[in-house]
């Protein structure tokens, strides 16, 4: 396989505070060191990008030596939590932004959807903006109207093709946007999370087209996501950024793990830190485990789900709330929630506390999942902990396990979604409180 | 570039595309805004037809600004300052007006080039220069309806006045038209790179380019400055040969200086250079400094 994108020593500085009061006396010092001859003075100072702590100096970097290359028709998942710098390698890698220093090198096209519709003027109607957006992105005149009837027809607003599209409802700007992007034919295709943003429908396009993309055709793609889901589902290898530093590089699976855990932490167990300062609880472990009391990361259709929290409070804190979502690469899909189901969880007492959950006879299909936790106070108006995408499991079952051959249905699993799932909660001590939707319902 | 699927064929030490923080002082890729000139063209069209959208008449206005300016230079500069002119007093000025208006979109427009798309160049890339060429590009329709509209005045008082010029001097409008062209983009593209981290020239060109053409034989022909002791000042100015030049070549007035022509040329040879060397550093950079 020959390498398509080869980023070598990649940094990128910015300023922080205001542009304006300073800048040009920075300019005159850095245009004065070289004219002599010296290193810019700018250049050595930057501190590590973590926004939490307070620097003192007012130069960061926002990435610092990164080194990576991508094979032709791989899809690369760029991952890491905010501000970690993911959009500053993408800014970087579609030429939006030069790198303070280091080397990019590709072959063929690179095109970046950092939005879908750059530049669509609303005057215009959606004939000119297809021709206007594609030439943006790249395109040739000769090769949109090689492509217009298909992108036409993708975007199923034919009706409304000579109209200004700033009489189109949003929907059908998107879809007319995200037509002309799907048929941008670059060999290295750069996309941002934000693309994803949208109906469920909207979003299993251009999951789907991305896909189709380095498979079929082989070409590559460079894919940002907080999906995990999404990620883990369409990338192959993966990169994940903390404080604008490489921290893993390789395997999706093992960056992955790399990006939930700390250390050599064994399968099914996770950590989280507090995501913001005024946060004042953490997840010491979660462990999830099968109905047998197996830790794993692995289930099958039917099998019970128990998710353990260890929770390290800073504080005693009266009865909380506290909320575990499952997620799949489309969202949550169901969430036991102490707000809603009117379950009444012990107060936490500072120091180290234990809750767990058991969601009962999953009826999950074979898909990869995430947990999304929360923790509120009573009154639900402070947030106490957040977490987004911690604990991955799958679902391994396949669809010829359970008697299903049709080649069709396990492409239609993948995409599909499942309903609410009963669970039972486990505030220790013989406090259980079970919660079923449907049992209410009927009763 | 464009057909260049077969890429695993392609040798080792070969790369389409290089990203490095600096680029030599005159590495420039004219050939790459060549592959892009459908979007150039593209970028024109939208100009002319989102701005005129919604309005009753349309490219007509292209029509009103110069004449309304005529009528005003008529009365204030003609009538009551009594500032002499060479020729039909309203054609003079419109033929000033229409080559001055065309410097001065051009100036205008470009200089803003990198506020203006930032939100465009944020998302996507693709050789920077070709917004403010379109830019030129699209005024030069502007530019050519405004012509015609000062051929049509100049019919008028031809078939009034009886006297029509037409000589083989029309040749040299194109040219001078593409001098105007080069000196307004290579302005224009200087104070866009600067305006990016420095908004204080934003200020500066919207009085400016006013002031400029007071500056600019405009609403008074050279001759009047002679035996001046500003003649010197007027005579620096890149943009005094090419006007006279233009009025020269359209309605025969004016004076025609070879050595004027050749200064303002060399003029605008430097300042595109400089301009290009400027821009093309910047728009590295400006998205973190915008």
């Amino acid at each position: 396989m020959s390498i398509v994108i080869e980023v070598e020593n990649v940094s990128k500085q910015y300023r922080l505070g205001q542009i304006g009061t300073g800048s040009l006396s920075h300019d005159v010092n850095r245009f004065w060191h070289k004219v002599r001859g010296k290193e810019d003075p700018y250049l050595k100072i930057g501190a590590e990008n973590d926004r939490t702590k307070k620097g003192d100096s007012d130069y960061v970097w926002a990435l610092k030596d990164i080194n990576f290359t991508v094979e032709q028709g791989k899809v690369l998942g760029i991952i890491g939590r905010n501000g970690a710098g993911k959009s500053t390698l993408l800014k970087i890698l579609s030429r939006t932004t030069g790198p303070t220093t280091g080397t990019i090198r590709g072959r063929g096209r690179i095109a970046s959807l950092l939005e879908v519709g750059t530049g669509f003027h609303p005057e215009l109607s959606g004939r000119d903006n297809i021709f206007l957006n594609g030439a943006i992105l790249g395109m040739t005149k000769q090769e949109i109207r090689s492509k217009f009837d298909e992108i036409v027809d993708f975007s199923g607003v034919e009706r409304y093709i000579d109209t200004p599209v700033k009489r189109y409802s949003s929907g059908m700007y998107v879809r007319l946007a995200f037509a002309v992007a799907a048929h941008l034919e670059p060999e290295i295709l750069i996309v941002d999370e934000v693309l994803a943003v949208g109906d469920f429908e909207f979003q299993k396009k251009c999951l789907g087209k991305m896909k189709d993309v380095s498979v079929k055709d082989g070409r590559t793609v460079l894919f940002v996501s907080h999906n995990m889901g999404a990620v883990k589902n369409l990338c192959d290898k993966g990169l994940l950024l903390e404080n604008g530093q490489m921290k893993s590089f390789g395997d999706i699976n093992t960056v992955m793990q790399n990006y939930f855990k700390k250390g050599d932490a064994t399968e099914g167990v996770f950590f989280s830190d507090k995501l913001e300062k005024s946060e004042v609880v953490a997840i010491k472990s979660l462990k999830l485990l099968n109905q047998n009391g197996i830790v794993t990361e692995t289930f099958d259709i039917g099998d019970d789900l128990t998710v353990e929290l260890e929770l390290e409070s800073d504080m005693d804190i009266e009865n909380p709330n506290i909320a575990v979502g499952i997620k799949s690469q489309h969202g949550f899909i169901t969430i036991a929630n102490s707000m809603f189901d009117g379950t009444r969880p012990p107060n936490l007492k500072k120091g180290l506390n234990y809750v767990s959950i058991t969601f009962k006879d999953i009826p999950l299909l074979p898909q990869q999942y995430f947990l999304g936790i929360g923790m509120r106070s009573y009154d639900c108006k402070t947030f106490l902990m957040t977490t987004k995408d911690i604990g991955f499991f799958a679902i391994n079952t396949t669809m010829k396990d359970l008697g299903i051959f049709s080649p069709m249905a396990e492409e239609m699993v993948r995409d599909s979604v499942t309903p609410f799932i009963p669970y039972e909660w486990d505030f220790g001590n013989g406090n259980k409180q079970s919660f079923n939707i449907l049992s209410n319902v009927r009763k | 570039m464009q057909n260049n699927t077969d890429i695993t064929s392609a040798s080792t030490d070969k790369w389409d595309i290089v990203i490095k923080p600096k680029s030599s002082l005159f590495e420039f890729n004219f050939k790459e805004i060549w592959a892009y000139k459908d979007l150039m063209l593209l970028f024109v069209k939208r100009d002319f037809t989102a701005q005129y959208k919604q309005t009753i008449l349309g490219p007509v206005w292209h029509f009103i600004q110069p004449l309304f300016t005529t009528i005003v230079f008529l009365v204030v500069f003609n009538k009551i300052a009594k500032i002499p002119t060479e020729g039909e007093p309203a054609v003079f000025y419109m033929c000033g007006i229409t080559i001055w208006n065309y410097f001065a979109t051009c100036l205008n427009a470009t200089s803003n080039t990198f506020v203006t798309n930032a939100s465009i160049f944020g998302k996507v890339y693709f050789p920077r220069l070709v917004i403010p060429i379109s830019v030129v590009l699209s005024n030069i329709v502007k530019f050519s309806i405004q012509f015609l509209l000062l051929l049509g005045l100049m019919a008028y008082y031809g078939f009034t006045k009886g006297h029509f010029y037409f000589g083989w001097t029309w040749l040299l409008v194109p040219i001078l038209v593409l001098m105007m062209a080069l000196l307004g983009l290579g302005a224009g593209i200087i104070l866009s790179s600067l305006t990016t981290k420095y908004r204080d020239f934003v200020v500066l060109i919207s009085f400016g380019v006013q002031l400029l053409m007071y500056a600019t034989p405009v609403i008074y022909p050279l001759s009047f400055f002679e035996n001046s002791k500003y003649l010197p000042f007027i005579q620096w100015n890149p943009l005094t040969p090419i006007i006279e030049a233009f009025r020269y070549a359209v309605i025969g007035e004016g004076t025609f200086s070879m050595q004027g022509l050749i200064y303002s040329a060399t003029f605008t040879t430097v300042l595109l250079f400089v301009g290009i060397i400027m821009f093309h550093k910047v728009e590295k950079s400006f998205m973190d400094t915008v």
